[in-house]
């Protein structure tokens, strides 16, 4: 797998649509700090942008990638290679250039505008590891939806559609049901709503974290209660650690039986 | 002739009166020690002078016209027995005393220092440290607390007590103090005429300042900054609230101004600068709000309950999460002519008045209001689609609640 | 060599391969003919482990290859159609192919063999479809592997080209080696093939020598041969 990955990552980092990727979070890093020059709120600003984009784009690239690395990956099933192995080396191939170009986009003008020395530097490394959950998530379901559809203008459909459900949809179900059973006690539905998605659980484990958490009110409060302990935080992080997991799962089992 | 001559008897009183008033010293030296002795030992209108030292004294009362004086601040310790100082007489002054250690009790409130039934009294330069409730002033009028400094260190509510309390007390004048650290910072409570100015009020547990059932008060340039919550007023008439500072009350359930059940109130030139609610207004009516700074509040006006004939007129609007929310579509409060940072109309006959009306309730804030669970979607993508949506037409919040004549540039 | 047994494949509905079963001996050529959609590619794909079967066995080198993965490294493959990631340089590629395959034999002479020196620095998504095809022959016979198995090698080939392509297969026939080819050219197949596997509809229809396809068919060249075998089908 290592090769593989080696071989995917090495063509990622080289490709045009990494270097755009790069670039504007670079832009992004440093226009906003140059704006208000203040980390904290950088945070925010930076969280409303993640928790959308990420997704966005790892799922867009996650089935541009499988589908143009088709020859490639043909190439290298008649090679003495798992083929799990050339699956996943893939994966970790562009989630890792998507990873590394969030990490490095943000963290550079972060670094530059005195990050180590703010208090705001744990709020931001919890963007960044959200932001890579994020990424390995949506690359994860996005190759799961591109090795399940041969037809490309399918699997593109299906990837934005996904997106958009997790990014919008569920939020407008999610409310509309907040909305409909508001006599009823409701937060345990929804703290297992919002740990369902992990956009919003993301979302969710940011807002927390931020002065900005004193909005949520009463609601924030039972949160907090939660997400806010140690066990909420290793919960949080488990399930999204099981939403990279299970497609990854999925993906191998697929891999396995495919002809191609 | 008796006229004449009753004049001299007075300006004679006044003359000698003032002259024959005299000084008692007690210090740990000299031959009195102790200032319950140096009262009793002192006529009416002497000043006892405490010297510096610290003196482990409680239940001092003071009895008669006095003026109780610290020089160097000595330190009066009541070593948490129970309380301090006790006025009983008009006329009395305190001034310059390092008062600690009130005792705690669930069922007394002991304070550091109390003024009971009298009038015309002056609490002045008081420091006071390690206390249950600090000044109390007890059905007592035409006083002065001034220029004190009162530092609690209250962690719960049950056993805290405030700072400055007035109870049934009239005409009293509080400025310059500092509070801090204490339940309510000021409380009043049944007390009207009362004028409260200059006071800074911080990290108390409950409230900056504290309204009960008094009318006709007056608080002007105070700072309430981090308390629980500023400032409450509540089932109070015609309170006048002018430039005061109200910054950093943050905190889930914390706010900078609550008022409920007021009437006839105006607020005017105040600042609020970062609370979670600038001003929560339950059931108020006749209520003037104008040129006030609303700048970076979660919620700058949050409305619940009925609220009849408000006026929101000249104030900014700046950079807060919600500028107004409202839970019903009722509503006959006016908003006119405020600048609002959110605006983004424009002014084709520069003017400097907006020419589309603004429209201040985001729809999230209205179903925030309603089921507040929802709150949980906060800067999700989804709701910025469906304000933007209702922002472009709106279909759930009140359609006549809009400030038609938006300010173009922010008063300055 | 190789050894396959009732190997059956489905694609949907589509029944591909029904019930193959074969033995393919070392040292020789084997041509595997078939008109199109007969199932050859999926019968190379399957011995690749590209194509999972649904039922049956295939034993390479006396091993099952369910699952096996370890036995391509015996196996030089010839894809039909040359996709390479385009954005790859060709020396990049074949350095890539031998350290995938953790092989570091040289394929200069190779590179000589169809004048690619000048081509090496070029992207393979700027390559024609020839000199594409050429990469892909370099790819495929660096390595000394004790099977080759080529689909349609003499595609896009200049005619100096497939004659190199034709003394290389005799080569490594010359080593010892074994080969599976597919063709359209029979022509090219009378050439080289010592063997020649006709399958029709998933079916071997024809499992022989060249010498025995002529005799069965009583034609002179392989062309003619295989149109008499269709036709007999037809009628039969």
């Amino acid at each position: 797998m290592g090769k593989v990955l080696k071989y995917s990552f090495y063509d990622l980092v080289r490709s045009r649509w990494s270097y755009i990727y790069l670039s504007f979070y670079l832009a992004l890093g440093f226009v906003l700090l140059f704006l208000n020059n203040d980390l904290s709120k950088g945070v925010i600003t930076l969280m409303n942008i993640i928790i959308v984009l990420v997704p966005l784009i790892g799922t867009i690239f996650g089935t541009m990638y499988y589908y143009n690395s088709k020859e490639f990956t043909e190439l290298l099933l008649a090679q003495p290679i798992k083929r799990s192995h050339i699956f996943l080396g893939q994966y970790f191939g562009v989630a890792g250039s998507l990873s590394m170009s969030l990490v490095l986009g943000l963290g550079i003008p972060f670094m530059m505008y005195g990050l180590l020395r703010s208090n705001a530097v744990f709020d931001f490394t919890l963007l960044l590891v959200v932001g890579i959950f994020l990424t390995l998530i949506f690359t994860a379901l996005a190759f799961n939806i591109a090795i399940n559809n041969d037809n490309k203008i399918k699997g593109f459909g299906y990837a934005v559609l996904l997106w958009l459900f997790m990014a919008v949809i569920y939020d407008g179900i999610f409310l509309l049901s907040l909305i409909l059973f508001e006599e009823y006690p409701l937060d345990t539905f929804s703290m297992v709503a919002t740990a369902l998605n992990p956009i919003d659980l993301s979302r969710t484990l940011i807002l927390l974290k931020l002065d900005i958490s004193a909005l949520l009110g009463y609601t924030g409060a039972v949160f907090k209660r939660f997400f806010g302990t140690q066990f909420g935080f290793w919960m949080s992080m488990l399930v999204l650690l099981l939403w990279t997991i299970l497609p990854l799962l999925r993906l191998r089992y697929t891999a396995d039986r495919k002809d191609f | 002739m008796v006229r004449v001559s009753s004049i001299l008897a007075c300006l004679l009183f006044l003359f000698f009166g003032e002259a024959i008033a005299e000084t008692v010293t007690i210090c740990p030296s000299c031959p009195i020690k102790s200032i319950k002795e140096g009262i009793s030992t002192a006529q009416a209108y002497d000043t006892v002078l405490v010297k510096k030292g610290t003196y482990y004294e409680h239940d001092i009362v003071v009895d008669k016209p006095l003026t109780l004086k610290g020089e160097n601040y000595p330190i009066i310790d009541g070593q948490k027995k129970g309380e301090i100082i006790k006025i009983t007489s008009d006329h009395v002054t305190i001034d310059g005393l390092f008062v600690i250690n009130v005792g705690v009790s669930y069922t007394t409130d002991f304070a550091a220092i109390r003024v009971i039934k009298s009038e015309h009294f002056t609490i002045q330069n008081v420091v006071l440290e390690k206390l249950f409730f600090g000044i109390y002033l007890e059905k007592s009028s035409h006083g002065k607390v001034y220029h004190n400094k009162i530092i609690g260190d209250a962690k719960d509510e049950y056993n805290s007590g405030n700072g400055i309390q007035l109870w049934y007390s009239h005409y009293v004048e509080v400025s310059h103090n500092h509070v801090q650290g204490t339940r309510d910072g000021i409380y009043l409570e049944f007390s009207d005429n009362i004028t409260i100015t200059k006071n800074t009020s911080t990290k108390n547990l409950r409230y900056g300042l504290h309204f009960m059932f008094s009318d006709n008060d007056v608080y002007t340039e105070n700072v309430f900054e981090g308390n629980g919550a500023g400032v409450a007023v509540m089932f109070s008439r015609n309170i006048d609230m002018f430039n005061n500072t109200f910054k950093k009350n943050w905190g889930p359930s914390a706010y900078g101004l609550l008022l409920k059940e007021i009437n006839d109130a105006k607020i005017r030139n105040n600042t609020f600068t970062e609370n979670t609610v600038a001003i929560s207004i339950e059931g108020s009516n006749r209520i003037t709000y104008k040129d006030n700074d609303f700048i970076k509040n979660g919620w700058a006006i949050r409305v619940i309950g009925a609220c009849y004939t408000n006026s929101f007129t000249g104030n900014n609007f700046m950079h807060n999460s919600f500028d107004v929310s409202y839970n019903s579509k009722l509503n006959d409060n006016e908003f006119r002519s405020n600048y609002w940072s959110n605006y983004s109309g424009y002014d084709l006959d520069k003017d400097g008045i907006g020419d589309v009306p603004y429209r201040p309730v985001k729809l999230f804030s209205y179903i925030a209001n309603r089921t507040p669970e929802t709150i949980i979607l906060l800067r999700s993508l989804f709701m910025d689609i469906i304000d933007f949506s209702e922002k472009v037409s709106p279909v759930f919040t009140p359609d006549n609640l809009k400030d038609a004549q938006p300010l173009m540039k922010k008063r300055l | 060599m190789i050894h396959i047994t009732a190997l059956h494949k489905k694609f949907g509905k589509n029944e591909v391969l029904k019930g193959i079963d074969l033995t393919i001996a070392p040292g020789k050529i084997y041509a595997i003919l078939g008109p199109n959609g007969s199932g050859k590619t999926t019968l190379i794909k399957s011995i690749l482990g590209m194509v999972i079967p649904d039922k049956g066995s295939i034993e390479v080198l006396g091993h099952p290859i369910k699952k096996g993965w370890k036995y391509r490294k015996q196996i030089d493959y010839l894809p039909q159609i040359a996709n390479f990631p385009g954005n790859l340089k060709v020396r990049e590629l074949i350095a890539m192919i031998k350290d995938l395959r953790n092989d570091d034999n040289e394929a200069t002479d190779l590179i000589q063999l169809f004048r690619l020196e000048s081509h090496l620095d070029k992207k393979l998504s700027a390559l024609s479809g020839g000199t594409k095809q050429k990469v892909n022959l370099v790819l495929a016979f660096m390595f000394d592997s004790l099977l080759l198995i080529l689909d349609e090698p003499n595609t896009g080939l200049d005619p100096n080209a497939l004659i190199q392509l034709k003394d290389l297969i005799k080569s490594e026939k010359a080593k010892g080696k074994t080969l599976l080819i597919t063709s359209h050219v029979m022509q090219f197949v009378e050439e080289v093939a010592d063997e020649v596997i006709y399958l029709l509809e998933g079916s071997i229809y024809f499992n022989g020598t060249l010498e025995e396809l002529m005799a069965a068919t009583q034609q002179t060249n392989v062309e003619h041969a295989i149109a008499e075998l269709t036709k007999t089908e037809l009628n039969g």
